[in-house]
């Protein structure tokens, strides 16, 4: 299933929030973040998926956290590292995408984009929507719908 | 209709209603200007909105008057009853064209020139001069009103043209001819009005969200200790509060809705299925949520179906069996506590256990083995049970039909309890418990591993502490935790481990850390879940977890708490099935351990394993042992040829089950024991391991006449020695139970029981207590013991036992013969509230669990104390 972001991709740039996970910079689609917050007081759910690191509260709603670093199977970010927030709804619900620090917002060409490099790692190929050349560095942009697809929705 | 052009009626009417009030009491006193005020505001809200909503006809005539009234509250006018009278007609009017609108959603057509002009010759302070010709316009109108047929509306609003005074304003068209009429005409206003369920489910939400920023205020407030915020914030909360159990009324519905299309259903059920059905609805004024009224609806309906179809039986099987032709289904619903119970009843044939039974093993729900060791209420509760229902052939079973499962599913995921009883013969009672409502919870706040967690209340018996110097512990047989409470071993779930914060189990012993212990009852089961603190009690709103966490079913939701945090709410249903606490609705085991012949115990028994020399497991009732201990094995002195310990205080004799105590054998440190106690004396029987605790039912082969040993019995696949209690403890000296000061009177009892190896229990404890005792296998036993003329003092009865059971056993003592007064005691495995109500009907004069020794002498105690001194 493709994303609806994929879809209204026109030539034109779309504008995409870049973030960094495990100095991996990354790109989400501007239009599907609701909330940017710093680090956050996460409660631990026990018995989650490992992928969750928790829930928060974001003004009366509660947020599932989602740590990007676990999801991508990178290592745990270090215990001084305080998480950015990255606040994304999907079907009515509120997630929290964790990233270790959050960039500018950028617009990218879609023709500029390239397809998945056949070298991926599986794990970031399921993510990965295409690859971006931008200030000599490669920016992933992520398909937020399978980031999120895990536990009881995989 | 669009809203905005609803709400602008449904307030404009009730503005209409207030004004005729008004005005009338100006009329009687002309010169009261709170009352001018009132009209004149309520005037002016008309004009303001019709104008904004476009509607010129309302708004000329509206703000005419509106002119004479500004005039009459300066005082710039007096008012008079011409003027009064002018102003009414203006306001017929209004309610005219209004009456319109809400037929047909648009303005009728319609001149107003002449009233206008009267209104203005009034505001220009001419009223008074033509006054004769308003007032008989006023009149006519008026008679008008009255007289003329209402038909003679209708053509004339095709005609707009017309510049007809009177009639186009009432235009109205027949089919709906009534309401608009006497709604405009002044009536009384409405009692209630209509409101989507959005808003009301809008503001409920909101509700919950002020709920929960109060709570957070109120946190703050006390952590700040500020006084200046207190006194406010007291107010605030009180306010929302009130505010809440507002909102919770407006969701509350009477149940009675949901009954209502049962008459109908009966009396179609009782046509087509050719029986004679009463139905009886109580407490249909009950009220509850609608969100949980929606919910029970489907499986109230399938249930009263399921009464008439299944549980009553057709007239001519009720006259057979000596009922009335007609059947009964009763519904009944009443508060208790934050929860609503309904129940459903029918003076049917009831549930038969020999088909239940039947059926449940066919089905390969339950080994034959695992039934026998079934009370009654649990083979009911197969009916409950998936898979159990959905064979075709079932329905003809008289036992429930379809779906049984379904209901309790439904019923469970609202977080309510389904549980049946039922008579043979008489009928099937189920009843449903439910919470009041979904949205809004009171849960304890509970910490382990650092973590909050939230627990309804609604399941929470108590809250127990335990370690710490606090008197209780949690002891542990093998692996698994228990709590003795009030002579009842309670089975433990450690939060921790269940939810995976903890590795080890922690050390809950009196020198230990302290925790706590929460006393859970889902269904019938009840048990512990170990937590390391308590927080207060909180209201809090459930709020579903994220679809990705749904999976976990250790929750039931979650929320955010008053200090901002966000917490999981715990279900104590999905604890209770992961650990396999629950009995009923898990995995049944399927072992075919066949046992032909020997002894059985009525009930599925606790029993806890161990080895005490030889390598053969024992087993003995984990009810019958007060504690476990390990002794370390310096402190085991010697007494009069018995090894003792000082235990608490006392010295507590020591028995080995392979003669003789060597404390240097097996150079161990520590001595484990099984502790009895009796009052303040305690004995312990010495053991090499503690194996296992299992749940099983007892089938004990016949004995090979070793002493201490009742016989052997396959316990969780392995032959197991069931050891004699009683006879371990007379070992100890005869006297051991014995009371400090027996009574004079020797009291002769009857205990009747069919298992022998319960009767090998009981026996020597009612001996020991000096009671004569005589024990036969079953009533009929019993029975002939009367016919010889036996006299007794007093009878124990079992309750589950074949052909004939306690309660007709009851029954058949009570029906007359020498033995009808005497006390009975019931004895079962299960004391459940239903149980004991039957067996209070059946005659029997108190209830005990079988394994409750004390609660037994206490109640031949109390038996005895009264005939005694009288």
């Amino acid at each position: 299933m493709r994303t609806q972001t994929t879809q209204s991709a026109v030539a034109d740039a779309e504008l995409y929030l870049t973030l960094t996970v495990a100095a991996q910079a990354c790109g989400v689609p501007v239009l599907v973040v609701r909330d940017v917050l710093g680090p956050q007081t996460i409660t631990r759910i026990p018995l989650a998926p490992p992928e969750v690191a928790g829930s928060l509260n974001l003004r009366g709603r509660i947020v599932t956290a989602v740590d990007l670093r676990r999801r991508l199977g990178l290592p745990a970010r270090p215990v001084d590292a305080q998480p950015m927030s990255i606040v994304v709804e999907m079907a009515g619900e509120l997630y929290s995408m964790l990233a270790d620090s959050v960039g500018e917002v950028v617009p990218l060409r879609q023709d500029e984009s390239a397809a998945n490099p056949p070298t991926l790692d599986p794990v970031w190929r399921e993510v990965s929507l295409g690859v971006h050349r931008r200030d000599g560095q490669l920016l992933i942009v992520l398909d937020v719908e399978r980031v999120l697809a895990i536990g009881g929705g995989r | 209709m669009d809203d905005l052009l609803a709400d602008f009626l449904t307030e404009t009417n009730e503005g209409l209603v207030a004004l005729d009030v008004a005005l009338l009491r100006l009329e009687r006193s002309p010169q009261d200007k709170p009352t001018l005020s009132e009209i004149f505001r309520l005037v002016h809200t008309i004009k303001g909105t019709c104008g904004f909503l476009g509607l010129s006809r309302l708004e000329r005539v509206a703000h005419a008057a509106e002119n004479v009234l500004g005039l009459y509250r300066d005082g710039v006018l007096a008012v008079t009853p011409n003027g009064v009278s002018l102003i009414l007609r203006a306001l017929d009017r209004i309610k005219d064209i209004i009456s319109a609108l809400e037929t047909n959603g648009t303005e009728p057509a319609g001149d107003d020139g002449e009233l206008i002009r009267h209104l203005d010759a009034a505001a220009g302070g001419e009223a008074e001069t033509p006054s004769s010709q308003p007032d008989e316009e006023a009149a006519e109108e008026f008679g008008a009103r009255a007289a003329e047929p209402r038909e003679e509306a209708l053509p004339a609003t095709r005609h707009p043209a017309q510049p007809v005074q009177t009639a186009p304003l009432r235009s109205a068209t027949p089919a709906t001819d009534t309401t608009p009429e006497e709604s405009a005409g002044g009536r009384a206003p409405p009692q209630s009005i209509r409101v989507s369920v959005d808003v009301l489910e809008d503001l409920m939400m909101l509700v919950s969200e002020l709920v929960l920023t109060r709570n957070q205020l109120m946190q703050l407030s006390r952590a700040r200790n500020d006084g200046a915020y207190s006194v406010p914030l007291q107010r605030l909360s009180h306010i929302t509060s009130d505010l809440q159990d507002g909102v919770m009324k407006t969701r509350m519905q009477p149940i009675g809705n949901a009954w209502a299309k049962m008459p109908r259903l009966v009396r179609d059920l009782s046509i087509e299925l050719g029986k004679k059905i009463d139905l009886e609805m109580r407490g249909a004024d009950t009220e509850l949520d609608r969100q949980v009224l929606e919910l029970i609806k489907d499986p109230l309906t399938h249930m009263v179906r399921n009464s008439g179809d299944h549980g009553l039986e057709g007239p001519e099987d009720r006259r057979r069996a000596g009922k009335s032709e007609t059947g009964r289904i009763t519904l009944n619903a009443y508060h208790e506590g934050g929860h609503i119970l309904i129940e459903i009843s029918d003076d049917g044939r009831g549930l038969s256990i020999d088909r239940i039974k039947q059926k449940a093993v066919s089905q390969g729900l339950a080994s034959e083995s695992d039934i026998a060791g079934m009370s009654e209420a649990e083979i009911h509760r197969f009916i409950f049970r998936a898979g159990f229902s959905t064979a075709a052939a079932v329905t003809a079973v008289s036992g429930r039909g379809v779906g049984m499962d379904v209901v309790k599913t439904n019923v469970e995921r609202i977080g309510g309890t389904i549980d049946v009883s039922s008579t043979e013969g008489r009928g099937t009672a189920f009843t449903i418990k439910i919470p009041l409502t979904l949205a809004i919870v009171s849960a304890l706040i509970v910490e382990v591993a650092g973590e909050r967690f939230a627990i309804p209340q609604i399941g929470v018996l108590e809250l127990v502490r335990v370690g710490g110097g606090s008197g209780s512990r949690v002891e542990r047989i093998k692996d698994a935790p228990v709590l003795r409470l009030r002579d009842r071993l309670l089975p433990l779930v450690s939060l921790g481990r269940v939810l995976g914060l903890e590795e080890g189990s922690r050390n809950l012993d009196e020198g230990g850390e302290s925790g706590f212990v929460v006393v859970t009852q889902v269904g019938a089961n009840v048990f512990g879940i170990i937590v390391d603190r308590l927080f207060d009690t909180e209201e809090i709103v459930v709020k579903p977890v994220a679809p990705i966490l749904r999976h976990i079913g250790m929750f039931s939701g979650n929320t955010i708490l008053g200090d901002g945090s966000v917490i999981m709410i715990l279900d104590p249903n999905g604890i209770a099935r992961v650990t396999g606490v629950m009995a009923d609705g898990g995995g049944s085991r399927m072992d075919d351990g066949k046992v032909t012949s020997g002894v059985r115990s009525n009930e599925k028994t606790a029993l806890l394993l161990f080895r005490a020399g030889d390598e053969t497991p024992k087993a003995v009732p984990l009810g019958l042992i007060a504690r476990l201990d390990d002794i370390p094995v310096e402190q085991i002195e010697n007494s009069g040829g018995m090894p003792v310990v000082q235990y608490r205080g006392q010295l507590m004799p020591l028995l080995s089950m392979t003669g003789g105590f060597q404390p240097q054998d097996q150079e161990r440190v520590r001595q484990t024991v099984l502790v009895f106690s009796e009052g303040d004396r305690s004995l312990g029987i010495m053991v090499d391991a503690i194996l296992d605790v299992v749940d099983e039912a007892l089938s004990v082969q016949a004995g090979q006449g070793r002493p201490g040993f009742l016989g052997s019995a396959v316990v969780a696949g392995r032959v197991t020695d069931v050891i004699d209690t009683a006879w371990w403890l007379r070992q100890a000296g005869g006297d051991w139970f014995r009371p400090a000061a027996s009574s004079s009177v020797t009291r002769r009892l009857l205990v009747v029981e069919d298992s022998a190896f319960f009767r090998e229990l009981v026996v020597p404890a009612l001996a020991a207590e000096g009671y004569e005792v005589v024990a036969v296998e079953g009533p009929a036993e019993a029975l002939k013991l009367r016919e010889r003329g036996e006299v007794f003092d007093a009878i124990v009865s079992d309750i589950e036992m074949p052909e004939m059971d306690g309660f007709a056993f009851a029954e058949e003592v009570r029906g007359g013969g020498a033995w009808r007064d005497l006390p009975m005691v019931a004895l079962t495995g299960r004391v459940e509230p239903a149980a004991v109500a039957r067996g209070r009907a059946a005659g029997f004069t108190d209830y005990v669990g079988k394994y409750d020794r004390e609660a037994l002498l206490a109640s031949l105690g109390e038996c005895f104390a009264v005939p005694v001194e009288a």
